[in-house]
């Protein structure tokens, strides 16, 4: 049975605009985290999580070679930094809350 | 021999300081500067009109008015999109430094990207002004267009490198262009070695945020940041073969590390596989990036597929108008003082019958930033910030809304006061349009001109 931990103990992330569209790409700490990051943090999960703030589709990019997974959401950010309602207007916080998403690694 | 390109600016109001650091500290080759964030040209647009000597960025032309004959000292050269709306102007004050200073130096222009007043002529030849991301029809904001220009790429600021240019100032171009464009003229990179240019890309990519590639916002490590009141902006380091270090001034703070450049690296990054600039679609499906030394980061294998043969196009237009003005709430009962304030707020719009397409009222200290997803939201917190943000088509409605703001003081809930003196402001909304068009409908121009 694996433990379960808080994405933030095993990786780094960091968020920002595309237009209307927020970006957050999260980095494994270590290698050996990439796999389980890989199968457990998908688009659907991190629909789900954002489900107040993105209006549009999410979608995953994997980088193996990086051990690291960049998320475009689209639509989340209230049309963008020149036109959003929000204090996060370019979603630069995105990052720090996405890091609480729960993952189970192997023991 | 290896070539050093330094970051000095990530966008217009960036750090004074850093390109100065970077001239200072160390050896570098480049000094490359970014001015024009999105809204940027729309806000040198509405300078132009009421002065058409403006448009550039007035920043760079004080700083180097301070650095210039510095850099031409230390054969620096300088490389930026200051020019904005108005290269010829920007270039035409460099040059006026130079003649008050006695100094020698050939300043080049890239021009050719502003489009606006071309629209239909173009349209004519073919062109398509749909939105690429949402493909929502021009019509729709035609008449409200403010700005209009080409993202244009690194083969002409070679061309003015190759001319002699120790300055180069472009109006619009891509951010990786002012990496890319060094690179090619120093090692002679062919532009259809796409691997090769793709490298510069990302290279690029990684210098055009400045210190956040070095320690700057640097999630999870911030705390091991040192010296960050003097925090080095990176600096590119290329082999001719393509492959580079990410480093910085040994003398200067920060940090870089594998995490601090690969936050930089994912930051706006789609596509991996494909990223599109105008000499390439890069593709970093291969690369390895590693850490080579103390605060030197290792990247090699950056590959580089065809252009395609459109340029895009950055364009603004005006989407309404814009305010916010925060209260600030003090314990006890801080939060249901600031219900309170919401409350009386949202009455008085519907009451005054204000004309808007959103407001929003958030409640910083509570959840403002992390919305339904903060942890620990705290139950009594010792004061809370009310925000009220609206945006809508009616400027005067807006501020007639603004009115009821500061009197909140003497008729609102108990120790309720706006944080900040004076009656909210309302701003224009330059709202982003992004469009493509074919290579061949447009041109950029370049010039030279020398003091001596």
């Amino acid at each position: 049975m694996g433990k379960t931990v808080e994405l933030r103990e095993i990786a780094t992330a960091r968020s920002g605009d595309k237009g209307a569209n927020a970006n957050i790409g999260i980095i494994a700490e270590e290698p050996e985290y990439y796999e389980p990051m890989k199968e457990q943090i998908t688009a659907d999960r991190l629909k789900d999580f954002f489900d107040n703030f993105v209006e549009g589709e999410v979608t995953r990019y994997e980088m193996p070679n990086f051990d690291s997974l960049n998320f475009i959401l689209e639509e989340a950010l209230d049309g963008g930094a020149a036109t959003s309602v929000r204090i996060d207007r370019q979603g630069k916080a995105m990052c720090e809350t996405i890091l609480q998403m729960e993952i189970e690694l192997d023991e | 021999m290896t070539l050093r390109i330094a970051n000095g600016q990530g966008f217009y109001g960036d750090w004074p300081e850093a390109p100065k650091l970077q001239l200072r500290e160390g050896p570098i080759d480049y000094l490359t500067m970014d001015y024009l964030a999105e809204a940027t040209m729309s806000i040198l647009a509405r300078k132009m009109w009421s002065d058409p000597t403006e448009g550039y960025a007035n920043d760079f032309v004080y700083l180097m008015d301070d650095i210039m004959a510095e850099c031409l000292e230390k054969d620096v050269k300088v490389v930026t999109n200051a020019g904005g709306l108005n290269p010829e102007s920007c270039r035409d004050e460099l040059l006026e430094i130079a003649e008050e200073q006695g100094l020698d130096v050939s300043v080049g222009i890239v021009t050719g990207d502003d489009i606006k007043d071309d629209l239909e002529e173009l349209e004519e030849q073919g062109a398509d002004f749909t939105n690429k991301d949402t493909d929502q029809d021009f019509e729709d904001v035609r008449d409200s267009l403010l700005t209009a220009n080409v993202y244009y790429g690194a083969k002409p600021i070679v061309d003015c490198l190759d001319k002699g240019a120790d300055i180069v100032v472009t109006g619009r171009c891509t951010d990786s262009s002012v990496v890319i464009g060094p690179a090619v003229h120093e090692f002679g990179w062919d532009f259809d070695d796409y691997d090769k240019i793709g490298a510069g890309v990302l290279a690029g990519h990684l210098l055009e945020c400045g210190g956040q590639a070095t320690g700057g916002n640097y999630q999870g490590h911030w705390e091991d940041v040192e010296d960050q009141d003097k925090l080095g902006y990176p600096i590119a380091e290329f082999e001719e073969s393509g492959d580079f270090w990410i480093t910085k001034h040994e003398s200067l703070g920060g940090k870089v590390e594998r995490e601090s450049v690969m936050q930089q690296l994912v930051y706006e990054m789609d596509d991996p596989s494909y990223y599109i600039v105008p000499g390439c679609a890069m593709d970093i499906t291969d690369t390895e990036l590693y850490e080579d030394g103390e605060n030197r980061v290792r990247v090699e294998n950056v590959k580089g597929h065809p252009p395609t043969d459109t340029y895009k196009v950055s364009m603004s237009y005006l989407d309404g108008y814009f305010m916010d003005k925060s209260f600030i709430v003090a314990w006890p009962d801080a939060k249901k003082k600031a219900e309170r304030l919401e409350k009386i707020l949202r009455k008085r719009l519907d009451d005054m019958d204000i004309t808007y397409d959103k407001a929003n009222f958030e409640y910083i200290g509570v959840n403002g930033v992390h919305g339904e997803n903060t942890p620990n939201e705290p139950e009594d917190p010792p004061e809370v910030v009310l925000r009220v943000a609206l945006r809508g088509p009616d400027d005067s409605d807006l501020k007639r809304f603004g009115r009821e703001f500061a009197s909140m003081v003497f008729r609102g809930p108990s120790c309720a006061n706006m944080m900040t003196e004076g009656r909210p402001q309302t701003r224009p909304i330059p709202q982003y349009w992004p469009a493509l068009i074919e290579k061949d409908l447009v041109q950029p121009e370049t010039d030279v001109q020398e003091v001596n």
